[in-house]
């Protein structure tokens, strides 16, 4: 069962294509892997999938439902974690689940549940009434995915949600996400880390607009004859025409 | 509803949580109310004069006196030379110079001259027609004295004075008190400020740190998060409204003569203008330095320059008065003098009203086809 299929997908700002003619599908508790250089398109594509922006031609669903007329079901069945960070670092942790809890519709005893579940799994029970800034950048961001999948969406959009934490914080949050797959949330994620597109069940790697590469990280590297990731991204990359 | 309740609850957290912001909210109006009540004031008081009296008759030393009693006024010293005046006029010790001719007493319309300091145009205005006003009313006394003399003795043929005498009688602002104008200035000026300023850059906050993308993937409606944020504003300024009325009352002496409802529903109409206005400017603004910079200047100073709190729009080049129709502080401000000094009814404001209503209506349907755009 495919939880997100795109056919011929495009995006167009005035003469610039951002999205080029993208087709894929992404399987259920799947982890996937969107790869690209800055500019690629990697965003745009992901923005049109979430449902913050109309594709210009080509079909695409998501969750089963349709990009263009059912925007308000997809938003209800996905999470979404931003490269920026995304919880308020004025309200305490408790206060920032029961907010997202609240957005998302939980009632009051699933969300009593799930908010000691949370923290019993984040070891932050201890934490429950700090401020959101006290805590270290790895801790917000593992706790900004655990809210982004609190209500337990079919699938989750993480938009390069690693940048500035270090390796040790990087492979305890990849952790969660194996943990959010097994639960059978589909994850959607882009990186610029090649280590971590290797944790990847299928990538795809983007260039100017299209998608020049989808496989499993396996199979790309034996295809581009590559030892690792980063030289099959840098053989893809090497052709793009258009800059940052 | 569930969704905005949990939003709208973080939003007071936001604002709480922000005790330097929240303290400043609460006291500016406080602040506002006793400068611009004891400290910036264009009422006249204890203006420094001297005199020169080349008559020192009975009834120059009346007039002195009168002068020197009222509390416009201070003695400053009685001169014996011209030059002396113009020394002091020099050094800045006063600012009116009284020169009376000699035999005052004796000739019945002698004129009196008055220098004052023009530097303050507007001041000297006043202080000359203050002063005008006492002798004035000095020799219309002295008028009626003589006149009763005259007619009491005998064979006098009762010449009585055919003089018209203006009866002045300033209607709702006797005593012509400052508070009564700069009173409802001020609440324009706060509630834009609160309303229209907090609310844009809370909004463009969320933008800036990144949690809107999240709120707009997210199933909360955009007219929830928009609803939300004001909510907490239009309480705080009610908030400012009930202070400000309360000081002006207690401390200022202002009267509430007309309907406090009506005084409170119409700070609410334009408090519904002032949030539309930081929706918009929302929509604008990308950083907050940015959302602080347009409200300033686009909001800000109109307030203070062209809505008539400080500077009458009568005055101002026709080009400038048209302008001031597009500034909602000039409805309110209008609106409140109507109801809270005057006294009048909801009747009587029914076009300011109109005008705010109208206001609201058109920057929300702008508000809400920008801040769709932005979506995409």
């Amino acid at each position: 069962m495919n939880v997100i299929e795109t056919e011929n997908l495009t995006k167009r700002f005035g003469n610039f294509t951002a999205v080029d003619h993208i087709s894929f599908t992404v399987g259920e508790g799947e982890i996937f892997g969107f790869l690209g250089a800055n500019g690629a398109g990697k965003t745009t594509a992901m923005r049109m999938l979430c449902g913050l922006s109309v594709p210009t031609s080509g079909e695409a669903h998501v969750a089963g439902f349709d990009v263009y007329r059912e925007t308000e079901s997809i938003k209800k069945h996905i999470g979404y974690m931003s490269q920026k960070f995304s919880l308020y670092g004025d309200l305490k942790v408790w206060e920032n689940i029961r907010l997202f809890g609240g957005i998302y519709g939980l009632s009051g005893k699933q969300l009593a549940a799930k908010t000691d579940e949370l923290l019993r799994v984040l070891s932050l029970e201890s934490e429950r009434n700090t401020l959101v800034d006290a805590l270290p950048l790895g801790w917000k961001q593992k706790l900004a995915f655990s809210v982004a999948v609190l209500h337990e969406p079919r699938v989750v959009f993480l938009d390069e949600p690693t940048g500035g934490v270090d390796p040790v914080t990087r492979r305890q949050f990849w952790e969660l996400i194996y943990q959010a797959a097994e639960r059978g949330i589909t994850v959607f994620v882009t990186t610029h880390y090649m280590d971590e597109a290797e944790y990847c069940n299928r990538v795809s790697i983007m260039v100017d607009g299209k998608i020049e590469a989808l496989d499993s990280p396996q199979a790309l590297k034996s295809t581009f004859q590559a030892k690792n990731m980063n030289e099959v991204f840098h053989a893809l990359a090497r052709k793009a025409k258009r800059g940052e | 509803m569930k969704q905005f309740i949990s939003f709208l609850r973080k939003e007071f957290y936001h604002i709480f949580r922000d005790k330097r912001t929240m303290l400043i909210l609460l006291a500016m109006p406080v602040i506002l109310i006793v400068l611009f009540g004891y400290a910036i004031t264009t009422e006249i008081k204890s203006v420094q004069v001297a005199v020169l009296d080349q008559s020192r008759d009975e009834a120059t030393t009346r007039i002195i006196d009168r002068i020197g009693a009222s509390e416009y006024f201070e003695l400053y010293k009685v001169l014996d030379s011209y030059e002396e005046g113009e020394a002091l006029f020099r050094q800045g010790k006063i600012r009116l110079l009284l020169v009376f001719p000699p035999r005052y007493a004796s000739s019945s319309d002698a004129p009196v001259q008055l220098l004052a300091d023009a530097t303050d145009p507007n001041e000297a205005t006043q202080i000359t027609s203050y002063a005008t006003a006492i002798i004035s009313q000095w020799k219309m006394e002295r008028q009626s004295e003589m006149n009763a003399v005259t007619a009491q003795s005998p064979g006098g043929n009762g010449q009585l004075s055919a003089g018209i005498t203006p009866v002045v009688h300033l209607l709702y602002n006797p005593l012509m008190k400052g508070a009564y104008n700069f009173v409802p200035g001020v609440m324009g000026l706060i509630l834009m400020l609160i309303c229209a300023l907090m609310t844009s850059v809370g909004i463009v906050k969320e933008k800036e740190i990144g949690t809107m993308e999240v709120l707009l993937v997210s199933p909360m409606k955009p007219i929830y998060i928009i609803l939300a944020k004001a909510a907490p504003y239009l309480l705080l300024s009610l908030v400012n409204i009930i202070t400000i009325l309360a000081l002006s009352y207690f401390l200022l002496d202002v009267p509430i003569a007309g309907s406090l409802t009506l005084l409170i529903a119409i700070s609410i109409l334009y408090a519904l203008v002032a949030l539309c206005l930081g929706l918009l400017i929302s929509t604008i603004a990308n950083t907050q330095q940015a959302a602080m910079l347009v409200s300033a200047v686009v909001l800000m100073l109109p307030v203070m320059l062209l809505s008539g709190m400080v500077f009458p729009i009568e005055n101002m080049p026709v080009i400038l008065q048209w302008l001031s129709n597009i500034v909602p502080a000039k409805w309110y401000i209008i609106a409140v003098k109507d109801v809270m000094i005057k006294g009048l009814s909801a009747g009587a404001i029914w076009k300011e009203v109109s005008v705010l209503a109208f206001m609201v209506v058109v920057l929300i349907v702008v508000s809400v086809k920008r801040f769709k755009i932005r979506l995409e």
